[in-house]
């Protein structure tokens, strides 16, 4: 491999990695992130370089796999160009067709096309299909476009141009003006404004400056920072080597979530090929930037999302925050200035290059700019990563682009911010999506979890669970965040087991405010969102398990029986078979019944029955 | 792990003491848990005080002090795995092998672990057997995978 060693060798380069792309050749794209090889890619892939060789066609078709592509409810994604078809849930056994019908014979296969529910027609691209229809995916959109273990493909779509146009033309002062004209903010959760953070660490005094890039994900139920660093490392180590230039520094991190290690493997590997081509070290592209990255595994502990955590973590300590009288820009990574900032905070960043300042501040809302993506799931129909400009509203995300409501719930809540947010209720979702108004409904913007809940998502037991999460992943520091969660967490119990009492509720009041005010980091100044949003936008559901012991969606065990529906039930006897408790009596063809007593509640009759004859009440 | 597989590791990650979380992660990834021999022979050859070794490894939920199952079961319970259902599908779990969450079965073929979040939200609940992903589990899809999994590893 040739070193790239001036700004004019970069430009050089990338015109012949374009030479060499013949745009008449076909091209057959295979999503292969983590959720598409929960769903067998891998093996797809391997069927479809066998299928070529059989046909002969080796060589005469390129196979590019990529991350995920967003739309993981119908992974694995395949992608035939340059007749730009997209094949969805495609199976080893697909594979055949797709190369007899398609590559040879120039015909669709249309039992693999996406199906619109509702007029029951087939869609043949990809940016026809609702779910991306509605999308803005400047940033994401990417993954579609190159193949994450290739930097040369990034080069191809451009990547490096805004790193090369900074060194060319811009000081550090001019870049550091330009991200905070473009009115970006952080995206980690916080929300705070990425070029103001970048200024106060390039001005305050030290030996050394630090970046760091947090791919913890902490959020549980959001994996943006995960699809963009498997799909797309490259964006985001550009983004990194731009800020490091802006902030004056020369060594950066990338603490990467510990159950990421598809994202660790491809950011390391991006890393070691930026050194080889002479992108990473000593003067870079013939300039004056020195500059290198370090990768960094976690430990799976929540609280390491949290900055100075983090921080101590990459020290080698126990993942502990501190007080931020002195903040982190002064003193961070061992005590040196240190910037930090979110995945997708840096991949915003060489698109702001790239694209201008004026053109990205007109994507958005006053206070919020860009895109934001966000992590559709739950009980939605089309579950995925999408990219959505700032200001849209939540119905829009979970009706245009989710599709609505899996099987026939009705929408309830949707829940952002993840630990730290709050759930949103129906009656408000025509909000748009900003930070701010985020904020003032009681929940928060987060790193970008959305979490659609129907009416069989009991509130009661959505608190229970945020606050058995935070209770376990708080660093114990703080004794009103250790004790405070413990004591929410078993009062929300409590009431989920229909031992709740009169006063319960002002009781979680009193403790989120002991909780919110007297702990030292966000886990436990937020940790109250979840009770607090729930409490205040579903009270009538803890009042009926307080006062009427009764669990309205049907979730808390120990406040609902099961029983058999006899007009429905066929006795078929399948609920039977599965009961592990053996409640379930009654003879074949004749109706089956469940003792009450002997019931142990473990949904599996529920889940079994195709006759939809088991009640829940 | 052999004394020289440890010295092996120390050495690439040159004696620093701030590497200590590394450390523990590839010697764990040998062998799926941390032994008491190994953490006081890295606290010697570091050197660093055995209980801040202790520290780390009770602090991170990466690290087991304890011998883990031939197979891993772990069961996502983040948010979007939760609201599909994903506790009634840990309950199935703990009662079929007869354990809690953390616990390992008496012929050390299986351990039940829990984790936030695998990004496969999609296909939830899901649960991931050694590397296998199962999506869309019921509790009653629990019994038969644990079934398919001892048939297996007998053979
Ligand atoms: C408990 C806790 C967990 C956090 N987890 C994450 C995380 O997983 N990823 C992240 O980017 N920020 C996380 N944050 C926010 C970081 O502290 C920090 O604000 C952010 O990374 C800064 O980057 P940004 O300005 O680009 O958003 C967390 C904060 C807290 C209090
Ligand atoms: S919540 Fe289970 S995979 Fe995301």
């Amino acid at each position: 491999m040739k070193k790239i060693s001036s700004l004019q060798e970069l430009d050089k380069a990338r015109q012949e990695i374009l030479d060499r792309i013949d745009p008449e050749k076909p091209v057959v794209t295979i999503t292969s992130g983590t959720s598409a090889r929960a769903y067998g890619s891998e093996k797809v892939i391997d069927t479809l370089r066998k299928e070529l060789k059989k046909q002969g066609l080796t060589g005469k078709i390129d196979i590019r796999i990529t991350g995920g592509q967003g739309f993981d409810e119908r992974e694995p994604l395949v992608m035939v160009s340059p007749q730009d078809i997209l094949y969805q849930q495609v199976k080893p056994a697909d594979i055949a067709d797709i190369v007899s019908e398609t590559l040879i014979g120039n015909k669709v296969v249309d039992r693999l096309l996406y199906k619109d529910a509702e007029t029951g027609e087939t869609v043949l691209h990809k940016m026809d299909i609702p779910f991306y229809k509605a999308q803005s995916p400047y940033i994401f959109g990417n993954n579609s476009k190159i193949d994450p273990t290739s930097l040369d493909d990034y080069i191809a779509i451009g990547g490096y141009s805004a790193l090369a146009k900074v060194l060319r033309e811009n000081s550090p002062e001019e870049v550091v003006e330009m991200i905070k004209k473009s009115g970006l903010r952080g995206r980690g959760g916080g929300g705070f404004p990425t070029g103001r953070k970048w200024e106060s660490c390039r001005n305050a005094p030290g030996k050394k400056h630090y970046v760091i890039c947090n791919a913890d994900e902490g959020d549980p139920g959001a994996y943006m920072d995960r699809g963009l660093l498997e799909g797309n490392p490259h964006s985001v180590l550009e983004g990194m080597m731009i800020g490091a230039y802006a902030i004056g520094s020369d060594e950066g991190y990338v603490y990467v979530r510990y159950e990421y290690p598809l994202a660790s493997e491809n950011v390391e590997r991006a890393i070691e090929q930026l050194r080889t081509y002479g992108l990473l070290g000593k003067n870079i592209l013939g300039t004056h930037f020195n500059f290198d990255i370090t990768v960094s595994r976690g430990g799976g502990a929540f609280i390491c999302g949290e900055s100075t955590a983090l921080m101590a973590s990459l020290e080698g300590k126990a993942g502990e925050p501190r007080a931020k009288h002195i903040h982190t820009v002064e003193s961070g990574l061992w005590d040196q200035p240190t910037d930090l900032n979110n995945v997708e905070t840096w991949a915003n960043v060489p698109l702001i290059i790239n694209k201008g300042v004026d053109w990205y501040t007109s994507i958005g809302t006053e206070g919020s700019k860009g895109t934001k993506i966000f992590s559709l799931v739950g009980k939605v129909k089309n579950t995925g990563l999408v990219e959505v400009p700032m200001g849209i509203t939540i119905r829009e995300v979970v009706e245009n682009i989710g599709g609505g409501i899996s099987g026939n719930g009705k929408l309830k809540a949707v829940q952002t911010g993840g630990p730290s947010g709050g759930a949103i209720p129906t009656s408000l979702i025509d909000m748009p999506i900003d930070y701010d108004r985020l904020t003032e409904v009681g929940s928060m913007m987060g790193s970008g979890g959305m979490i659609v809940m129907d009416d069989k998502t009991c509130m009661v037991d959505i608190a229970k669970y945020f606050m058995n999460f935070l209770k376990d992943e708080s660093c114990g520091k703080c004794t009103t965040c250790r004790e405070g969660t413990r004591r929410m967490y078993e009062v929300l119990n409590a009431i989920t087991e229909g031992k709740g009492k009169e006063g319960d509720i002002e009781l979680l009041e009193d403790l989120s405010w002991i909780v919110a005010e007297g702990s030292l980091c966000a886990l436990g100044q937020t940790a109250p969102n979840p009770v607090l949003s729930t409490i205040k936008y579903f009270r009538d559901e803890y009042e009926a398990h307080i006062k009427e012991k009764r669990c309205p969606a049907g979730v808390c065990k120990a406040l609902i029986t099961y029983s058999i529906d006899e007009a429905k039930c066929t006795g078929c006897g399948v609920c039977k078979t599965v009961c592990p408790a053996d409640a379930i009596t009654g003879k074949k063809k004749e109706l089956h019944t469940i003792d009450p007593d002997t019931c142990i509640r473990c949904g599996a009759c529920l889940a079994a029955c195709n006759f939809d004859a088991v009640k829940v009440v | 792990m052999s004394l020289k597989g440890i010295d092996q590791i120390l050495k690439k990650f040159e004696y620093r003491e701030s590497a200590i979380i590394a450390i523990l992660q590839e010697v764990q990834e040998k062998q799926n848990y941390l032994p008491e021999k190994d953490l006081e022979y890295i606290s010697e050859k570091l050197p660093i005080p055995l209980t801040r070794i202790y520290r780390i490894a009770s602090f991170y939920n990466a690290f087991s002090l304890k011998p883990r199952g031939k197979h891993i079961i772990s069961v996502c319970l983040g948010t979007a795995c939760h609201v599909r259902g994903a506790p009634m599908v840990l309950d199935r779990l703990k009662l079929e092998l007869g354990i809690d969450i953390g616990e390992m079965t008496e012929d050390g073929l299986f351990s039940l672990e829990t984790v936030n979040c695998l990004g496969a939200c999609a296909m939830g609940p899901i649960v991931v057997f050694g590397k296998e992903y199962h999506g869309q589990m019921t509790p009653a899809r629990v019994e038969s995978a644990i079934k398919k999994y001892k048939k297996t590893s007998k053979e």
